[in-house]
């Protein structure tokens, strides 16, 4: 499949899990905001849960199919997905074909970051093992930077399209994106370099998602938390989602585009599947952090797991009702319109 | 040098461990950090996704779902005890070609009236001794590099230039450093070395690793063209060669 990019939306950027094995060389990892829609909607169209799709942010792009055919996901957040200017589901492989224009109407209600898989996976440069965008390094995804209108993408080939239409992900596998939820926090690697008080300011107040919030890292306003003594450490590794208190108090929560080391002290490290929480707000939202052990950080990371696991169990043993393409002279194709089912017969003529 | 403390194991979320070693800057303490990723280079444990090694402690990612963290918590811990004091290096030393002053290194003669010195002094201090690599970090590929001559720094610009290119070698305060990639910064210039340190398609994209000495070596500008077109040609092999004294 083909696609041109007609406008690309606020900040449109490939992404696939990441580009990880360099953050020992200084290499920051990239990769998707919300890990866990892209791991689904991959699924949704039958590819590697780690395959090259479109990260949206807010407002969307506008894309025309001008070759080939194929399914399409969207997960994430509702920016209002409309394929030629209707509203269609999203979290459900759609199929699409040369002319059909992708379009996002602007978000619908919780969350700012959308996921559109396409069956094949997106097809641009391997670049030390990702194709991930890494905007301040300009590499990675489609020629280091963000899509613009006049840009061309295409997908690698997929298998079974056909066999995959109609394809939805149940709500109960779907991340939530709820504003009000705390979000869960280990605590460490620093936590000693806080007064107790310090602690309890964390775990207690409401912190807002300041301006300065984009791949990087999100900077929250609120309460100021208190160290013992100093802020800086000597500079060590900055894992997904640590939240670094630097000598002002408020915190800056770590995200895909962090660099791989710093000399701020780190309070906590938000739980796995809360980073892509953290990742659907929008500056203006409220955030709070509820202290959890280890043990049930990894549970709440083998939980999302186990959400990929079900969606791909549920996906093999689906079978759409819309034939494969077939060289015989007739037959009879199911297919879905607005989620409606129609069956079209069709029989070659002057064959 | 202080000597390290016990190791410690602290958590920094569900898919990363943090073994700390100390909290110096110092060769003891950065050599077990060392040997602890060689270690598990040469032995992964399932899960393991992979280590950043820096001054005082390295960062074990780990992916939280495929992880018997119990065991890998247990093998840490043994293998990080089991470190030995003895500082880091190994005995090989990479060999960085530079091209001293001129446009490639503006403030050298900034830094020869600091310190009251001549360019001749500044090139020889610099480039008489092994520095030490303690971590990778800041931009792809750029070297904290330790060991640097104190007679020779030299505080940063006053006004950061906007656009410093790829190669260049710089002092700021007591630190000496490589810019991997075109950057704004604000270290004063003394040279250019023609080897790519980061170079996305290069195999390695990343020329120098933490734990690695390097030596910075003066050439002309004709040596520097030759090695410019190596590099640019695929052709060029970083030498290593051994330590001037033994860092053991």
């Amino acid at each position: 499949m083909k696609l041109a990019i007609d406008s690309g939306g606020l900040l449109t950027t490939v992404q696939d899990l990441g580009r990880w094995g360099f953050q020992g060389k200084g290499m920051p990892v990239a990769g998707a905001m919300d890990r866990q829609s892209l791991r689904l909607g991959n699924v949704l169209v039958g590819n590697a849960i780690g395959a090259a799709a479109l990260e949206i942010t807010v407002l969307g792009p506008k894309l025309t199919v001008t070759d080939g055919e194929g399914l399409l996901a969207v997960t994430g957040a509702d920016l209002g997905l409309t394929i030629n200017n209707r509203s269609v589901p999203m979290w459900e492989a759609l199929f699409v074909t040369a002319g059909d224009v992708i379009t996002f109407t602007g978000p619908k209600g919780k969350g700012c970051r959308a996921y559109l898989c396409l069956s094949g996976g997106l097809d641009v440069p391997l670049v030390m093992g990702s194709r991930s965008t890494y905007l301040r390094g300009k590499i990675g995804g489609y020629r280091g930077r963000a899509l613009k209108t006049g840009d061309c993408l295409r997908t690698n080939a997929a298998s079974l399209v056909q066999a995959g239409i109609g394809f939805a992900c149940p709500e109960p596998l779907r991340p939530l994106f709820a504003p009000s939820t705390p979000l869960h926090v280990v605590l460490g690697p620093q936590d000693k370099a806080f007064t107790a008080s310090g602690v309890e300011t964390f775990l207690s107040a409401s912190y807002v998602i300041s301006n300065e919030a984009d791949r990087m890292g999100y900077r929250l306003e609120g309460p100021a938390i208190e160290h013992t003594s100093e802020a800086d450490i000597i500079s060590d590794a900055i894992p997904l989602g640590s939240i670094q208190i630097p000598g002002q108090g408020r915190p800056i929560c770590m995200l895909a585009d962090r660099q791989t080391t710093g000399g701020y002290t780190k309070i906590a490290v938000l739980a796995s599947p809360d980073i892509g929480a953290l990742a659907q707000r929008l500056p203006g939202e409220t955030v709070r952090f509820e202290a959890i052990a280890f043990n049930k950080a990894i549970d709440a990371a083998r939980v999302e797991g186990k959400a990929v696991e079900t969606l791909l169990a549920l996906r093999s043993s689906y079978r759409s009702r819309s034939r494969p393409l077939q060289t015989s002279k007739s037959g009879t194709w199911r297919i879905h319109v607005d989620g409606k089912p129609y069956d079209v017969s069709w029989e070659l003529l002057n064959g | 040098m202080t000597r390290p403390s016990t190791p410690e194991l602290l958590h920094a979320g569900d898919s990363c461990l943090v073994i700390e070693f100390g909290d110096t800057i110092d060769l003891t303490v950065n050599g077990k950090v060392q040997q602890l990723r060689r270690s598990l280079e040469k032995h992964p444990l399932p899960g393991m996704l992979e280590m950043v090694p820096t001054y005082r402690s390295l960062a074990l990612y780990f992916d939280p779902i495929a992880t018997d963290t119990d065991r890998l918590l247990q093998t840490v811990r043994e293998l990080a005890l089991a470190t030995e004091d003895f500082p880091s290096g190994g005995g090989t030393v990479m060999i960085v070609p530079v091209l001293y002053g001129g446009a490639e290194g503006p403030d050298l003669q900034t830094v020869a009236s600091h310190n009251g010195l001549t360019v001749e002094d500044v090139i020889k201090r610099h480039s008489e001794r092994d520095y030490y690599c303690y971590m990778l970090g800041f931009t792809p590929g750029f070297p904290y590099l330790g060991g640097m001559d104190e007679t020779i720094a030299t505080p940063r610009l006053q006004n950061p230039r906007t656009l410093i290119p790829a190669g260049s070698v710089g002092i700021a305060g007591r630190q000496t450093g490589i810019y991997p990639i075109d950057s704004p910064g604000g270290w004063q210039l003394i040279g250019r070395t023609p080897l790519r340190l980061f170079d996305p398609d290069g195999e390695p994209p990343i020329l120098i690793d933490a734990g690695l000495w390097v030596r910075f070596q003066p050439i002309d500008r004709g040596e520097y063209h030759a090695v410019t077109e190596a590099v640019a040609s695929g052709k060029y092999r970083p030498q290593i060669s051994p330590c001037k004294e033994d860092k053991r």
